[in-house]
């Protein structure tokens, strides 16, 4: 039975307000009993091109793949739905769970021989106290609280539905996204040799106006190619 | 003292920087004793946090969710904000130079009395002004007073200055050219209300991240955001409107973009006629500055210009924030009031959601500025020079008006008097100009002459090194005040621990040395409450009128906006709402000024733009965020960013070494090779030490209103270095763990002398 708690409050995750100043992941390493390991990561999409970077909490699946690839029954999910980490006296190490995970979430402590994944903070939120990454984020990337509340603030929309080719996957998390959408697709082949497939350069609430396309506009390039020095006679 | 008697890798190794990861007893034991509601240390933002207390220790923290400003939210630095304290580089007594180990523990008494006796010698030598004061603005509202008492009453000196000077002063000239008071106009909870937003110069999301939540809730309610940088920073990644400037041509930009807003009647002519002097000159110098025009000095496209006047010119509520990007040039003055002509041509001031802010970089950034330890201030933000302002004070501190001494000289000029022999004594508290001011050569230079050098600090900055007493002061957890925020807000931050060993609170010591200085009488504090409710008297009157405040009123309040002249006055979240500005006529003055070019730009030799910044993870010259392993990890060492285009100019590949010179020095670290910067500039993080210094090469010409250096534009060259043994050059001292409680060691050898003995 899911406490009150987490019927009042959810997770919602939007990653393009994500800034990139870690403190999700250095708060998450201070909640009492990640004792110094911080189990969330942020990475940069690609750092060359650009600045965006991405918080990468559980996403809390309604029937996590981790868990139903474990060969030694493991991972165990909770009545509040939590997805935990692996099971000290049972975790074999197999990393099958870092492999099967759509999300990329689980890694392997390789130290502990254990599979260690974002909780939620549940010795927090189990007392009534948001996640220690979703307190901090001072972008609000990473934000627990009403439905309610998110949808009177926000022109995104909330999803927890995820289509990965054949399999549609129900998340905990809610991802911001674009209003008209209902669900997220992630097709691999999209992103594979010879696509044509494009991400959409913006989307309404949330333009991504300064693409560094801004450098490569003739003005600029005359300027720092040719005349760096001439033109500043003026 | 001399030059330094060991190599700096030897001081490295004792006092660090070493990296601490955890607190000092583990994870396993964190049952706090005591939970304390405070501040964090770092930025002008000033989060609420709470810290867990176990044993006169900080253990950890816990978000403080029911303050107004942050709500919980934190940066990475707050977040680890807590292992500066119980660090093991940590100073625990008084040190006193020593030239075999470099430093010995000293009694208090043997550090007073040295330091003491050579302030009294240098000035009966050389006169009082011959010994100066630098204080810094991280420190509270309560020191900052303490301190500019001290510089004037005890030493007597006119040379107090602050480290502020490298960070608010432009902004703060400007305010007081053009508003006749130096704050920021309105409270962050303006920001949200805004329809259009300029960020000029400011990598808000990585300085003071926390307001990112703000611009994105003024988007969310369909603001339109510019943003003004020659780098896309994460919260330009988000911008509407993106104006990539080149280094130093801010004041041209901000007068191409009036130059749209006159051409397309997008000014408030009845209120420039009735609340504002000067408008007819603004708008003659920006005549000139048409699209074609300003494209060509900023290097920002005429469409871009001609949108960004789209953008600002016809909404109904509007908010200008700037920061060190326009502010660190010998033009800083000029660039702000240039964008400050964009608030007052559009009469979007004073009103919700209409105004501008600035925003500060070091924590007590605003406070820091307004109680008496600027060369030309007293407190209340009264001036040195003005006969009644001398006589107030003179009365509050009991002292003849004719023995306060009048303007001094400003920071960068009293290392540069220093240099040239006129200044012989130095005592420097919270401050690290080795690494913090242009030209560090010459800064080292200036330190070896120095006859006498006292430092008040926690850790052993870079600076410290050269000292020849160094006396264990506080950290911030460790005492009680106030700090003012960068809106103006007054908080309360309240002690979590006391001192560890021997060392002791920073006004204890101040008060200490004054004792010994024979001043006794004027400086007898028992504690800091005491130290608050004078410098609350001394401000009544003044424009930075604190007297209506007490410690128990901001607490219970969550801070309190100056003005606040009376117990019933409710403060002033927002100021000129009655659209009366603080110049006797009531109305703002508005100054217009051209273009000109930065103190040095680019030449044959030196073809490039160089350009320094922040990093989210260290704070400013990183004595204390570099000495928490968390946030070093993050971004371990500086790395020069540059264009792909440039890079392929250069022969260059991401993560090659390369070597950036100026005229006044050089810097070997690897390449970044990104699309996020102009492709005409490099860029280098400040916040590092000795070789891996920054202002090594940056150029410490000033503004000549503010006297700020100009640490973002100045002309350098870049090579590869063919060679480079390694990618990774490694820092000094920067070992991961506890320093040795082993001897000494020596680097690569012990002095002559020791060997022998």
């Amino acid at each position: 039975m899911v406490s009150s708690f987490f019927q009042e409050n959810e997770f919602f995750l939007d990653q393009s307000r994500c800034i990139g100043c870690q403190a999700c992941v250095q708060a998450c390493g201070e909640c009492d009993t990640h004792r110094g390991h911080a189990m969330i990561h942020l990475e940069y999409i690609d750092r060359p091109t650009g600045v965006q970077t991405a918080p990468v909490v559980c996403m809390h699946c309604e029937d996590p793949t981790c868990a139903k690839v474990c060969p030694a029954d493991a991972i165990k999910q909770d009545d509040d739905g939590i997805v935990h980490s692996a099971a000290k006296p049972r975790c074999v190490s197999c990393s099958n769970c870092v492999i099967a995970c759509p999300f990329g979430v689980p890694k392997m402590n390789q130290g502990y021989e254990l599979m260690m994944k974002c909780d939620m903070c549940y010795d927090r939120t189990s007392v009534g106290k948001k996640p220690m990454c979703a307190t901090v984020c001072p972008s609000d990337a990473l934000f627990f609280g009403k439905r309610e509340e998110i949808e009177r603030i926000r022109q995104e929309k909330p999803v927890n539905e995820f289509q990965f080719g054949m399999q549609t996957v129900k998340t905990k998390v809610n991802m911001m996204t674009a209003p008209e959408a209902d669900n997220v697709p992630v097709d691999i082949s999209d992103f594979m040799a010879g696509s044509t497939f494009q991400l959409p350069q913006s989307r309404s609430g949330a333009p991504d106006a300064a693409l560094s396309a801004v450098f490569e506009l003739p003005e600029i390039v005359r300027l720092a190619k040719d005349q760096p020095v001439e033109e500043l006679h003026v | 003292m001399a030059k330094l008697s060991l190599p700096e890798e030897s001081y490295a190794d004792q006092f660090g920087p070493h990296l601490n990861y955890q607190p000092e007893d583990g994870w396993d034991t964190r049952e706090p004793d005591k939970l304390v509601d405070t501040h964090c240390c770092f930025c002008g933002v000033q989060c609420g946090v709470t810290l867990k207390v176990k044993e006169n220790k900080v253990i950890g923290f816990e978000p403080r969710e029911d303050f107004p400003v942050n709500k919980g939210k934190l940066c990475p630095k707050g977040v680890k904000r807590y292992l500066q304290n119980e660090h093991p580089d940590r100073l625990k007594s008084p040190l006193v130079a020593d030239s075999i180990t470099g430093f010995r523990k000293a009694s208090w008494d043997e550090a007073y009395s040295k330091t003491a006796d050579e302030i009294k010698r240098i000035q009966e030598k050389y006169g009082k002004d011959a010994f100066a004061f630098l204080g810094g603005a991280s420190m509270t509202n309560e020191k900052a007073y303490l301190n500019g008492k001290f510089a004037r009453v005890a030493l007597q000196t006119a040379n107090i200055d602050y480290n502020g000077r490298l960070c608010m002063v432009s902004a703060g000239a400007a305010n007081k050219i053009a508003f006749g008071i130096d704050r920021a106009a309105n409270p962050w909870s303006d920001i949200p209300k805004a329809k259009t937003i300029i960020l000029a110069g400011t990598n808000l999301a990585e300085c003071f991240p926390v307001l990112t939540q703000y611009i994105w809730q003024a988007r969310d309610n369909g603001a339109k955001i510019i943003v003004i940088d020659p780098r896309i920073t994460p919260i330009a990644r988000t911008a509407d409107l993106f104006l990539p400037v080149k280094p130093g041509r801010d004041s041209a930009l901000a007068n191409g973009i009036l130059h749209q807003l006159i051409k397309n009647d997008w000014i408030d002519q009845d209120y420039l006629d009735n609340h504002t002097d000067g408008w007819d000159e603004v708008a003659a110098t920006v005549e000139k500055f048409t699209p074609e025009y300003t494209e060509k000095i900023t290097g920002v496209p005429a469409a871009s210009v001609v949108k960004a006047g789209e953008l600002w010119g016809p909404v109904d509520t509007s908010m200008l924030l700037h920061a060190r990007g326009i502010e660190h040039h010998t033009k800083g003055v000029e660039n702000v009031l240039s964008y400050m002509n964009l608030v007052l041509a559009t009469g979007r001031i004073g009103k919700e959601g209409c105004g501008y802010g600035s925003i500060t970089g070091q924590g007590n950034g605003q406070g820091g500025r307004e109680h008496g330890q600027r060369c030309n201030q007293l407190p209340g933000g009264r001036d040195i020079n003005n006969k009644e302002h001398r006589e107030h004070i003179a009365k509050i501190w009991g002292v003849e008006e004719q023995s306060l001494p009048y303007e001094g000289l400003t920071a960068c000029e009293i290392i540069d008097a220093i240099e040239e022999g006129k200044i012989k004594g130095l005592l420097s508290i919270s401050f690290n100009p080795l690494v913090s001011i242009p030209d560090s050569d010459r800064t080292r230079k200036a330190l070896e002459k120095l006859e006498f050098f006292g430092c008040i600090d926690f850790f052993m900055n870079e600076t410290a090194r050269y000292a020849d007493v160094v006396l264990a002061g506080s950290l911030q957890e460790e005492d009680e005040g106030t700090v003012t925020t960068g809106e103006g807000r007054c908080v309360k931050l309240n002690q979590s621990v006391t001192p560890p060993g021997d060392a002791k609170t920073d006004w204890q010591i101040i008060c200490d040395l004054a004792a010994r200085l024979g001043k006794k009488d004027y400086f007898d504090y028992t504690n800091t409450g005491q130290i608050f409710e004078e410098l609350a008297r001394a401000s009544a009157g003044g424009v930075n009128d604190y007297s209506g405040m007490t410690w128990e009123r901001i607490e219970q309040e969550q801070g309190v906006f100056w003005p606040c002249p009376s117990p019933s006055h409710p403060g002033t979240p927002r100021l000129f709402e009655d659209k009366k500005f603080y110049h006797p006529n009531g109305r703002a003055k508005m100054k217009g000024f051209d273009y000109r070019p930065p103190a040095e730009d680019v030449c044959e030799e030196y073809p490039i733009m160089y350009t320094t910044g922040r990093v989210v993870s260290q704070y400013l010259s990183g004595t204390q965020t570099r000495r928490i392993g968390s946030l070093v990890d993050q971004y371990p060492e500086p790395l020069c960013e540059m264009h792909p285009m440039l890079a392929e100019q250069l022969g260059i590949k991401d993560g090659d070494t390369v070597k950036v010179s100026s005229r006044r020095g050089s810097i070997i670290l690897p390449a970044q090779v990104v699309q996020t910067i102009r492709p005409d500039t490099v860029f280098i993080p400040y916040h590092w030490a000795d070789k891996k210094a920054a202002n090594q090469l940056t150029n410490r010409k000033l503004d000549p209103i503010s006297k700020i250096p100009e640490f973002k534009i100045c002309a350098c060259k870049v090579e590869k270095l063919e060679d480079a043994p390694t990618k990774f050059i490694p820092l000094a001292g920067q070992i991961a763990g506890k320093p040795p409680s082993a001897p000494v060691k020596f680097y690569p050898k012990p002095p002559e002398r020791f060997a022998n003995s």
